[in-house]
This record gives structure tokens, sequence and C-alpha cells, in this order.
């Protein structure tokens, strides 16, 4: 059965807040009643039917034709067994709160995607903006579960108070990545930069480049790690890179000392 | 006792009688074979049967680099006991001693079960705080530092009730050499079979038993009317030609591991003829009351 599809007619006005539209919300539903969800978040009325054209199908699989940065809240809550697709950018809190399922962003991604995320797989092919994964203000943990895999770059402070789950990034990764993570594994591909890992108290933070760590992270040699060949394995199909990456002899800095210090920085040796 | 023959080989038209146990496994690896296999040797030594060891161990498979978790060298052991809280006790007992101890190892689960051994849990605080846990894909493990780097084992692993226990071939030949040649074709054979175990020493037990003894408090003794040395005796079922019995004892995972690994045993003891081999083949049972498990040799030739 084709993916139900929502075809953008225009660029948006206003920002959309897309929660509305996860595939458990519109089970059941006609073309007809999706049309007349409101989804816009000003005092200017915005219904599903004005800016999507909508063409039923398996409302387990949605298919979004382009794509906005004005997305916001695409994908929230999404449960276990749906797919979402989209065909261009997002906004903002990409999969807020997702507790399983798929997500695939062929294009950019806002700030604070996957904030909240306890399962599933999230999929960004540019780059994504600040926050990946970190908790809104207010909350105390971030991420807590599942996968993303960013094939571009990402904005500052990814990983911020990650719980639990995988991080994975291609591309550079701004200022202070991993700040304040409370366990959990981060991936970075590219260039970091800032004070990568900053108070973090027990998550891995596994670097294609090192950099200088600072004087809170400690060097513990380099070593052959079982669980990062587990991780390769497991990661193989996400990015050859990072299994590739991740089967090599590591350098273990052990950190943040400043902190917890359980965390610990690993490069290649 | 009323026989089919099959290539000159005498079949009993009799069944082994198996029980119920509780039965969970392992994959342990490590960065070469040889240190996968000691680790595996050293857990499952010692479980012959429940009656002494409190549980029944062995190894199921080898496998490759490609098939295990980490892609290093691995086995997969498997282990049963007659209630899952022997079983976990035994095997929290034995990863704790014969392979958090045994160079290089890791753990991780080898079956899916009904039920849940906790593993890794049991034995991550010989980490001192120092140890770490990591979730994949909905399964968490802990990486314990020890002196040659890291022990990684998974947290929790599969137990399941639906194992069975005593399958059993009584292989009857000439004189020792020949019976063994048969019998180690028998064992060979199992080994092949994935889900089953043969855990006595190599695949073989000698000293097959009976139910009761003379002596006050003993509740087995040995099987006298399989002795060759009694076969004179009122009690014996052995033939004139029978000089020496061999038994293989299996455990597997399923009722249907357990047949297909005598029905393997079966073919390969067969093979070898009554000249080079073995010239009858029997099966234990105790008339088929205690054990809900009847494998009739009947069923399971070739």
């Amino acid at each position: 059965m084709k993916p139900l599809l929502f075809a953008l007619r225009r660029e948006p006005e206003q920002r959309l807040d897309l929660s509305k539209l996860t595939p458990d919300r519109l089970v059941g539903r006609t073309v007809k009643e999706i049309e007349a969800i409101e989804i816009g978040t000003t005092k200017v009325e915005a219904r599903v039917g004005e800016i999507f054209k909508v063409r039923s199908g398996d409302p387990a699989n949605l298919h979004f034709e382009g794509g906005s940065e004005r997305f916001d809240l695409l994908g929230a809550k999404l449960l276990p067994g749906f797919s979402i697709y989209v065909e261009g950018d997002v906004g903002a809190q990409l999969g807020r709160n997702a507790l399983g399922g798929r997500i695939t962003v062929a294009g950019d991604a806002g700030p604070y995607a996957a904030s909240g995320m306890s399962g599933g797989h999230i999929d960004i092919d540019g780059d994504c903006g600040d926050f990946l994964g970190a908790p809104l203000p207010g909350e105390i943990a971030g991420m807590a579960g599942g996968r993303i895999v960013v094939r571009g770059g990402v904005g500052q402070r990814a990983g911020d108070r990650l719980r639990r789950g995988i991080i994975l990034i291609e591309g550079d990764a701004g200022p202070d990545l991993g700040s304040r993570a409370i366990a959990g594994t981060i991936i970075a591909l590219g260039a970091v930069e800032g004070r990568v890992g900053y108070l973090n108290k027990r998550a891995s933070l596994i670097l294609a480049q090192a950099v200088d760590f600072g004087p809170t992270y400690v060097d513990c040699g380099a070593h052959n790690f079982a669980f990062a060949r587990l991780f390769s394995r497991a990661l193989v199909e996400d990015s050859r890179r990072a299994a590739r990456l991740l089967s090599q002899k590591l350098r273990r800095y052990a950190g943040d000392t400043a902190v917890y210090g359980k965390g610990e920085i690993l490069t290649p040796a | 006792m009323p026989q089919l023959v099959r290539k000159g080989v005498r079949i009993d038209d009799s069944f082994a009688e198996a029980f119920p146990m509780s039965g969970t496994g392992l994959v342990i690896t490590a960065p070469n074979r040889k240190w996968a296999l000691t680790a595996a040797h050293t857990m499952t030594g010692f479980a012959t049967s429940v009656i002494g060891c409190g549980c029944e161990a062995g190894v199921d498979m080898e496998l490759s680099a490609r098939e295990t978790p980490d892609g290093r060298p691995g086995v997969r052991i498997l282990l049963f006991a007659m209630s899952s809280k022997d079983a976990e006790k035994q095997l929290v007992n034995r990863l704790g001693q014969c392979v958090l101890t045994c160079p290089g190892t890791a753990v991780f689960r080898a079956i899916d079960g009904e039920f849940e051994i906790k593993v890794g849990d049991a034995v991550r605080q010989f980490g001192d705080r120092f140890q770490i846990a990591k979730s994949l894909d909905g399964r968490r493990y802990w990486r314990v530092p020890v002196m040659d780097g890291e022990f990684l084992v998974e947290s929790k692993v599969g137990l399941t009730k639906k194992c069975v226990g005593g399958g059993n071939l009584l292989v009857m030949g000439a004189d020792w050499e020949s019976t063994m040649r048969a019998t180690e074709a028998g064992v060979e054979a199992i080994r092949a079979v994935p889900g089953a175990i043969t855990p006595f020493p190599g695949g073989i037990v000698r000293s097959g038993s009976k139910v009761g003894s003379k002596y006050k408090g003993m509740g087995a003794s040995t099987n006298d009317a399989y002795c060759p040395t009694l076969s004179g005796l009122g009690a014996s079922v052995l033939d004139p030609d029978i000089g020496c019995v061999l038994e293989i004892v299996i455990d597997g995972l399923t009722d249907a591991a357990v047949s297909t690994a005598m029905r393997a045993g079966l073919k390969a003891i067969i093979a070898l003829g009554p000249k080079n081999g073995a010239k009858r083949i029997g099966a234990g049972n105790y008339g088929g009351k205690l054990g809900p498990f009847h494998y009739h040799l009947k069923d399971l030739l070739p």
C-alpha cells in the first residue's frame, strides 16, 4: 500500500505544529477529516488542507513531499512500527519524545531534533541545528534512547544531557559536543570544537578527530574495546565510516573528572 | 527384548525416557578460538549430571567471527538444570569463576526464553563502581574493567523451561575398542546438531545407573543389568556377544533437538556396522512412568 502523502502546496506563512500528524493519530481518518486538522501556531487559522495536498494511503507510513524549516514537532511522540519520510527540510523538535518508529529527513533539521526521544531511529540527510537530542529548558534529561544519524554537521551542544541512545554525526560538530551528558554514546566523524564533553558524567564520545580535551580528561592509553566492536557491528548499516572507526584500537580519555569522571572520549590510537 | 535389525546392528524395541529441564546458554567470545574454547570448556567442566554437579552443561557449537555479536571467534554453551533457580545459580557462579577470569572473553545471550537471568547484573559489582553500562538496540551490556582490558557481559540472558534432559542411547559392542569407536561416531554426529549437548566426559558415560540401591540412602547405583562382567547373572539383559556398553546422554533446548540428536547418533552408529562398531543399540528408561518425553528407537531409525 502506498504511504499517506502530504504534498506541500507552498511555503507556509507561519510555523506549523505537525505533532498532530503522527501516524497513530491519523489511523481511521478520511482525507477530508485530515484536511480539516488545525496545525497553525498563531491567531491565523492554518488547516492541513490549505498547506498540503493530501493523498490517501497507508497512515502507518507518512510521506511529506516538500519540506520547510517551519515544520515544527514533526513525528512527535512517534510510536514503534510507524515511519515518516520527509523530502525536504524540517523545523525544530523533530521526533520530540518519540517512542519508536523511523523518521527519515532528506534535508536539514532545525534545533532540538530528537529532544526527549526514548526510542526509534531518525536519519537526517543534511545538517542539524543546535541542541540535537538536548532537553528543553527546565527538563532534567535529554534523549533517552534510540538512534539518530546525521549525515551533515550539527550545531552547538549536540547531545546535551544525553541519557541513553546513540547519536551519530558524520559531519562536523559545533561547540561543546556532549556537554553535561549523563550517559549514552556520541560518535562524531568530522571536526569537533569548543569544550568537548564538558561536564560529561558517564557518556562515551567516540571522535574520529582528536583535539585538546583540557586538563579534566585523563589519558588512559590505547586499547581494544570489545564493546566498540559490538557497536561497530550494530552501526555498520547506518554508517560504514563509523563502523570502521569503532573497530579500531582506541585511545581512552577518562572524564570529565570535574564531575563524575566515569565517562570517556575515545579517539583512534 | 524384541529387536529390529539395521545393517546387521540389532536395535532394541525400547525408548529413552527424558525429563523437562530449565535451560539457558551463553555465547562466549575471545580474541581467538583457543581462548573462547578455554573459557567454554572451563565453564562447562564438572557439569556432567545434575545429581552431583547441580547442572548439566556443554559446548553446543563453535561460532565463526561472522556469527558473533562482536565479530570475534566464539562458542555457544548450553546449561541445563532441574529448576530455573538452580540454572541461574550455576550459570552465575560458573560465569564469575570461569569466564570473568578467563583472558579476553566477552559474554552474550545465546537464547531468548520465557524468563531472564541476571548475568552481567550479577557480576558487574566486581567492577567496584568503575563498571559502565552500555545499551544497544534494547539490550544492555556491562563493561567491567579487568587487568587485560574490559570484560564485556550482557546484563541478562534468556532461560526457557521447555528443555528436555535425559535423551540417551546405549551402545553395545563386542569389546571396549569397537564400542568406543561406534559411540564416538555417535557423539560426533550429535555434536553437529544445534541445540543439543552431551554433558558427560567426551560425550560418553560408562557408569549408567539404575534407580535405587541395596544401600540405604543411595538414590542411584550401577545399572547391573548392563554390566558385562555380570552378564551371566539373572538380572542381565546382555547377549553373550556383548562385552562393553557405553551410553550417550543428550540434553536439548527442545523436544525436537533431542530427537534430532538421537536420530543423528543412531544413524552414525548404524553406519559403522556390527563388525567394527556396535552390535546392538538400546535406550534407557524407567518404565515410562517418570518422564513425560519418550523417544522410541524404532521411530528414529534411518
